[in-house]
């Protein structure tokens, strides 16, 4: 056995069909997992004269596209009729399973994957959506894929390609109170840029990593493509093992034992080198706010909107320039105070039920401003199930806030579901790209607690105070 | 899919940091055109149009008002079929559709200093050729391309892995070497895969004993 290999090189080589040229491999999918946006594939395979080859290793469900009104149906919006139907027509001839619409396991796609027990440690899980880099925080390969990649994996359950370099952040110390996963990501994104990661598998690590949840490591992962990383992985260790244990996909009894004896050799050899290293000093960071149209523009919550003047570089001042027009602010602002319009907690980022917890524990009693509209989509029928049995559901609504079905939402809009144009919104989601909310929307990323403090207070708020 | 070899012609300069597929491709435009024939139209679209108060929601399919600020809108830009972009062009989703858009625009190379990594990969399966330089050397092709015109006139050689630009110099470039060939030959990747069925199929044997857990998931 070689010494001194990474967490991803041992799931990389384990994958090894053939290899296809330097630095490039045919590799095994061991999940693949798709969403409305895979629909059309299916009749594309087919014109192309080929099938589906392991129908039992993909698993569909319904998110991106679907209304999350409470009751809703295919028809509820046209945009849901126009992809879910197909989606079912072409998992149900392919054998696919589908977790439809309204069935007991539908959600978004990230979250229903490791929930299931679909997402394992070591697999390789792909899927045609960026966020795929979520199944990571499980110690899993995974990553996004392209429509032609999607059909690639229908057709020879393989994917092609082209091993990327490693990066190790290490994330020392321990968060403070009230500073949420998704402050360190963001606030990581902010520090080292949105492309530092471009051509990169990250490995999250550190005891500040070791001491996050589950859930956590998800947020954490979810984001590291908005560091440009296609990958974004920690090892497993015994939180993962019992996050998975039980789960109603995952192996169990003399399988299981088997199971967890290999996923304990996943973890990056104490020896291994990787191509660059970062370390971040957790405890530094504050609740994070972004102000811009990339994720990396982003500050502490006592932080001022930055000056384009100070840009580094041309590029980089004139990419801020035209984001400050965009979101409507000037240079020197403080951004706590400023005044919002609309909530959004929810979105693959952060809908799960630690999310829905941080959240209701912020709003619990209170009222939601009165010209703030706040709305809390949980990321899954079991995410729902489990708020509505603690009540959580009840605290959001008497406070004001909507409590929806499972999708996208606003993360996205796709699904008919859009903030307006010049609202200003603040989302627990992972992008402020512009016009991703809705054209012309204004969004600003946060973490659960500061959505559900600027909900109440109806201004970017630093939820500690509250 | 369509060969790339080599391409002659005036490149447009869109030197922005961090273009994402949501600006390239806006959801809510795609989804509402679909992803065909009108894919093109929606490029750029918030940095391309300015959406005037009698605009309604399909503005875009009725000669919607450009916005001549836009570098691409502008002469002789419209017709480039080189793309100069800033760093990280592309980032964000793995909609493959942001790749056909620009195809459609009449781009068949991009060069910038980095790339979304999903979109760099989409650009390969689509005949439109990714090419990342140092970004001095693509902010010197910028410069070239702004000041000289229709005049500015720059080869790309899949080929020889190499730029002529308009000062005449010489600048190479790196492909990884399966994606340069399946540019060149426009291969279709999936029937190359499947001539391997049989390796396919001996690792899923070999491995369905060392992984039970990874094939035992018909929970019903
Ligand atoms: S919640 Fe948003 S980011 Fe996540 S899968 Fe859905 S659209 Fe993509």
């Amino acid at each position: 056995m070689p010494s001194g290999q990474t967490l991803f090189d041992k799931i990389w080589n384990r994958h090894l069909v053939a290899n296809l040229g330097p630095g490039v491999d045919l590799l095994h999918v061991d999940r693949h997992l798709i969403h409305e946006g895979g629909g059309p594939a299916f009749r594309s395979l087919a014109k192309k004269g080929y099938t589906v080859r392991n129908p039992e290793l993909t698993f569909a469900t319904a998110d991106h596209a679907v209304s999350t009104v409470p009751g809703r149906m295919d028809d509820t919006t046209e945009r849901s009729l126009q992809w879910v139907p197909a989606l079912r027509a072409g998992c149900a001839q392919a054998g696919i399973r589908f977790f439809d619409l309204n069935d007991a396991e539908q959600g978004i796609v990230h979250v229903i994957g490791p929930e299931l027990g679909l997402t394992l440690p070591g697999l390789l899980l792909v899927c045609g959506d960026s966020h795929t880099c979520t199944h990571g925080a499980l110690g899993a390969l995974a990553w996004g894929i392209g429509s032609s990649e999607l059909e690639h994996v229908l057709a020879t359950q393989t994917i092609i390609q082209h091993r990327p370099k490693t990066m190790r952040i290490t994330c020392d110390g321990a968060l403070g109170r009230g500073v949420q996963p998704k402050d360190l990501i963001l606030s990581i994104i902010s520090t080292i840029g949105a492309a530092a990661g471009s051509g990169y598998a990250v490995e999250f690590a550190g005891a500040a990593i070791r001491a996050l949840s589950m859930e956590g490591r998800m947020t954490l992962c979810n984001m590291a493509i908005e560091l440009g990383a296609k990958f974004g992985q920690v090892a497993p260790d015994d939180t993962t093992l019992e996050y998975v244990a039980g789960r109603p996909f995952a192996p169990h009894g003399e399988v299981w034992d088997a199971a967890v004896v290999d996923w304990k050799m996943l973890a990056s050899d104490a020896q291994a080198t990787f191509d660059a290293e970062i370390p971040i000093d957790a405890s530094l960071i504050a609740p994070q706010i972004s102000w811009g149209t990339s994720p990396e523009h982003t500050v502490s919550i006592d932080g001022l909107v930055p000056d384009p003047a100070q840009a580094a570089t041309d590029e980089a001042r004139k990419s801020m320039q035209a984001a400050l027009q965009y979101v409507d602010l000037q240079p020197g602002t403080r951004l706590e105070g400023l005044r919002i319009d609309r909530v959004f907690i929810g979105s693959c980022t952060n809908s799960r039920i630690s999310d829905l917890r941080a959240a209701a524990g912020i709003v619990k009693g209170q009222r939601v401003a009165a010209h703030v509209t706040a709305w809390v989509v949980p990321g899954s029928q079991a995410v729902k199930r489990q708020a509505e049995a603690e009540g959580l559901d009840q605290v959001f609504r008497q406070a004001g806030v909507a409590w929806r079905e499972p999708g996208c939402s606003l993360c996205v809009a796709w699904n008919g579901e859009s903030v307006a144009p010049g609202e200003r919104c603040v989302s627990t989601s992972n992008r402020n790209f512009v016009g991703r909310q809705g054209p012309q929307s204004r969004t600003h990323l946060a973490s659960p607690a500061m959505a559900a403090a600027a909900a109440i207070t109806g201004q970017i708020t630093d939820a500690r105070k509250l | 899919m369509e060969k790339f070899t080599t391409l002659t012609g005036i490149a447009a300069p869109l030197m922005l940091e961090n273009v994402d597929t949501d600006v390239i491709t806006p959801m809510e435009l795609m989804v509402t055109y679909g992803f065909g024939r009108h894919v093109g139209r929606i490029a750029f679209a918030p940095l391309r149009y300015i959406k005037t108060e009698h605009d309604g929601p399909d503005f875009i399919l009725h000669q919607p008002t450009e916005n001549p600020e836009f570098v691409l809108n502008q002469e002789p830009f419209r017709q480039a079929r080189i793309l100069l972009a800033g760093t990280n062009f592309g980032c964000g989703s793995s909609r493959e559709m942001a790749v056909w858009a620009i195809a459609r625009m009449g781009y068949r190379c991009l060069i910038a200093p980095s790339f979304g990594q999903i979109f760099f990969n989409n650009c390969f399966k689509n005949g439109v050729l990714p090419i990342v330089l140092p970004r001095p050397v693509v902010e010197d092709f910028a410069e070239l391309a702004r000041s000289g015109g229709v005049e500015a006139q720059f080869t790309v050689d899949l080929n020889a892995g190499e730029i002529v630009s308009p000062a005449g110099e010489k600048i190479a470039f790196a492909v990884e070497p399966t994606r340069r060939e399946a540019l060149l030959e426009g291969l279709d990747e999936i029937g190359l895969t499947l001539q391997r069925e049989s390796e396919i199929a001996d690792f899923q044997q070999r491995d369905r004993q060392e992984r039970p857990w990874v094939y035992a998931v018909a929970r019903e």
